[in-house]
């Protein structure tokens, strides 16, 4: 996709090589293309129309440096333009002196405000802190219980009663908090319409009972075009303080963001993918502006490999890989720091390209990678170190201590047979080609 | 750095209904079709989450329309406009019927969609509708994953007064399913809703999960699930597509909920989801309360754009 924009962009200034700057109608036509990019990934129609005013402004006479070519340069201008919209700095959680520090949670039905809240409330503690989790969703059928569940699995308190004043009952949780020397309550409200005015003079009147340190606007990385209107009301009601974005596990491309920002100019605090509770990341201004640009994660994913790769190792195994001297020892090694990337999933949807169709019908199985590990793991180290020794009768074994069959055994020294032949290739090739990490 | 954010909320001071009473005016002084025109109903209409293509579409057919009769009235455009649109949600707008009669007993209803679009709710205004009509109905608690979602179903089932297959938390969804539809069978019900888990389309192992299901209960009768209704959130943007070619991809869809249409969100996506995969609108969703489900009625959606 940002090849496909990179492209696109290309074709339209290619007249202007041998130019050296960009002028009024080069640039005028490429935004055409950006505006369509923009709209594709659900930016509100006049956030992108003022978005791209600003970024032609910008882009006007500037010179094309010499190593790029045009469209480069304009993706480079659009992508820097939208990464300061984004927010220039992190903004980290506001805690407030008194105790406990609220931090009160708000925004549409199905927003993901409860799931939210259970990862909020593990992240605290990581931190340090003791949350306690305050159910103040009276209206949802089974929303305290689904918070209850949360906490009883998380190991941290949720406070909840009999009550049909949700104020009251946020009240009520931080006279708890105090007694019970918890210094943080976050407190998960129940889903509203913006326009429904009962609702909405609800949870301002938890406010008014709580003071939150912060308040957070919850919403929906799928949203479209309204999330400008939905949070412009939210913004007037409660004047929240941060945005998290939820949801971002999936493909939308999350211009609803840069929505919400422009419209609020409230920084976007977290960002929360997945169901399962561990999954809660800081947010990176530049990774969503690639994202909405369709350039995909890159960052992401290089920091993950980063992090997975012991560089040492990956060093030995580049002189193995010369050699040809690659073993079962080291296709573990390998597995295992790609493993230590995360589920191959979110991987996945980090790679450029690799949104929507590209990786359909592509088998993403975290588990086979268990099985493979299994089963070099229940081969000795001679066998390990030389594959040659496994006949029959030791295929088997593996297979019976893996808990796999000697298919399955067998398909794992396929591979491995196949990656030992390309590296042949490769030495005699003479190719100083380096493989990726991770493989 | 706080101008830049002035700037955008001054861009955005004028309100929706503003602009539909601002298109009208451009029209009149235009006396028909001008460019103008055809620019203020392309915003009008990718602020309803059209999309880009479609939007093109709808406009590039008004064009031609305007160009081939010459001339027409300013109190024609949106006329035209609301014909054209309507076409759009194709021959599944015009005849949205779900099966409101059972086509088999039990009549199996799975009800899919990503989290947090309303899968339950909407199950819950569903078994009322027909549980009212005096039809036997039956929920089946398939959503094992997320916490309290059994919970949820049941105070649905409550309100409804229907009944209810129960689950345990983390069950194996297919044999929730499966022993629903054993029951369904055995009590003579003339519809069974299977209540599945929130996936997010992108997770191939959570859609393989979805597709056992499907064939479990198709296994056990032929032909089930009778209706696949995927549930779409009206505040859902562009990706709404790309969820209803996945769930399409995975399982045989049948029909569109869009719920939370009682917001501000217009729901626009469904014409490209109508237009580019055929699949039709069943129902609406337009509040929380048990009776806020209507048949899907295209004249009246389409109306609602302008409003």
């Amino acid at each position: 996709m940002f090849q496909e924009l990179t492209d696109k962009l290309e074709a339209v200034l290619h007249k202007l090589r041998g130019h050296g700057t960009l002028n009024e109608k080069n640039i005028a036509e490429s935004m055409r293309e950006v505006r369509r990019v923009l709209l594709e990934a659900d930016v509100n129609y006049k956030v992108a129309k003022q978005f791209i005013a600003d970024v032609e402004q910008r882009a006007l006479g500037q010179e094309v440096l010499r190593s790029v070519t045009p469209g480069q340069m304009v993706v480079k201008i659009i992508h820097d333009e939208m990464t300061r919209l984004l927010g220039e700095k992190e903004a980290p959680l506001v805690f407030g002196r008194s105790l406990p520090s609220v931090i009160l949670l708000a925004g549409l039905q199905g927003s993901g405000k409860t799931t939210f809240a259970g990862k909020l409330a593990r992240h605290l503690r990581k931190k340090g802190r003791t949350p306690l989790l305050v159910a103040a969703d009276i209206y949802r059928p089974a929303a305290v219980e689904q918070l209850k569940v949360l906490g009883r699995s998380l190991d941290i308190q949720v406070y909840s009663e009999e009550n049909r004043d949700a104020a009251a009952i946020a009240a009520h949780a931080l006279d708890h908090a105090r007694k019970n020397l918890l210094d943080t309550a976050i407190i998960d409200t129940a889903g509203r319409l913006h326009i429904d005015e009962e609702m909405m003079a609800e949870v301002a009147r938890i406010k008014e009972a709580t003071s939150p340190a912060e308040i957070l606007f919850v919403a929906d990385s799928m949203t479209g075009q309204d999330a400008v209107t939905t949070a412009r009301a939210f913004l007037e009601r409660l004047d929240f303080s941060g945005v998290v974005l939820t949801k971002m596990d999936g493909d939308a491309r999350g211009g609803a963001a840069l929505s919400i920002r422009a419209v609020t100019g409230k920084p976007i605090k977290f960002v929360s993918s997945g169901e399962k509770l561990d999954q809660l990341e800081p947010f990176h201004p530049d990774r969503l502006a690639s994202r909405i640009l369709g350039m995909g994660d890159v960052l992401s994913l290089v920091e993950k490999a980063q992090e997975a790769v012991d560089l040492e190792k990956a060093v030995k195994l580049e002189k193995k890989l010369r050699r040809a001297e690659f073993n079962l020892e080291d296709f573990l090694d390998q597995l295992q720091q790609l493993k230590r990337m995360g589920p191959l999933q979110d991987i996945l949807t980090m790679i450029p390209g690799a949104q929507a169709k590209a990786f359909k019908g592509m088998q993403v199985d975290d588990k086979a990678l268990i099985r493979v590990e299994a089963i070099i793991r229940s081969m000795t180290v001679k066998e390990r170190n030389n594959p040659n020794i496994l006949d029959g009768s030791r295929r088997k074994r593996i297979a019976r201590g893996s808990g796999t069959s000697v298919q399955e055994v067998n398909r794992v020294l396929n591979q491995y047979n196949m990656i030992v032949k390309m590296m042949k290739t490769m030495k005699h090739g003479g190719r100083g080609m380096r493989l990726p990490t991770g493989f | 750095m706080l101008d830049l954010f002035k700037k955008f909320q001054h861009g955005l001071a004028r309100t929706k209904s503003g602009l539909v009473e601002g298109v009208q005016r451009i029209i009149n002084q235009a006396r028909g079709i001008d460019e103008e025109v055809l620019e203020e109903l392309e915003e009008l209409l990718i602020l309803s989450d059209l999309g880009v293509a479609t939007t093109e579409t709808v406009i590039e057919n008004l064009r031609q329309r305007s160009r081939e009769s010459g001339r027409i009235e300013p109190g024609e455009v949106l006329e035209l406009l609301k014909q054209e649109l309507i076409a759009q949600l194709g021959p599944g707008g015009q005849a949205a019927a779900g099966p409101e009669e059972p086509v088999h007993q039990p009549t199996v209803i799975s009800v899919v969609g990503v989290n947090g679009a309303g899968k339950t709710t909407t199950i819950g205004k569903l078994a009322h509708l027909h549980a009212s009509r005096g039809r036997k109905v039956l929920l089946a608690a398939a959503d094992t994953f997320r916490a309290a979602a059994a919970e949820q179903l049941e105070i649905w089932k409550d309100r409804a007064g229907v009944e209810i297959i129960p689950s345990q938390s983390g069950a194996d969804p297919a044999s929730v399913a499966f022993d629903s539809l054993k029951a369904a069978m055995a009590r003579h019900v003339d519809y069974l809703f299977i209540d599945t888990a929130g996936r997010l389309h992108t997770k191939e192992n959570l859609m393989a999960e979805l597709e056992k299901i499907h064939k479990v209960l198709a296994r056990q009768c032929p032909g089930a699930p009778h209706e696949v209704l995927l549930v779409i959130d009206a505040t859902t943007g562009q990706n709404g597509l790309s969820q209803a070619r996945r769930f399409a991809e995975a399982v045989k869809v049948t029909g569109l909920v869009v719920t939370k249409l009682d917001g501000t969100a217009k729901g626009g996506i469904v014409f490209s989801i109508a237009r580019e995969l055929g699949i039709p609108v069943r129902y609406v969703g337009l509040g929380e309360k048990i009776d806020d489900l209507q048949r899907f009625d295209p004249q009246t959606f389409v109306e609602a754009l302008f409003a």
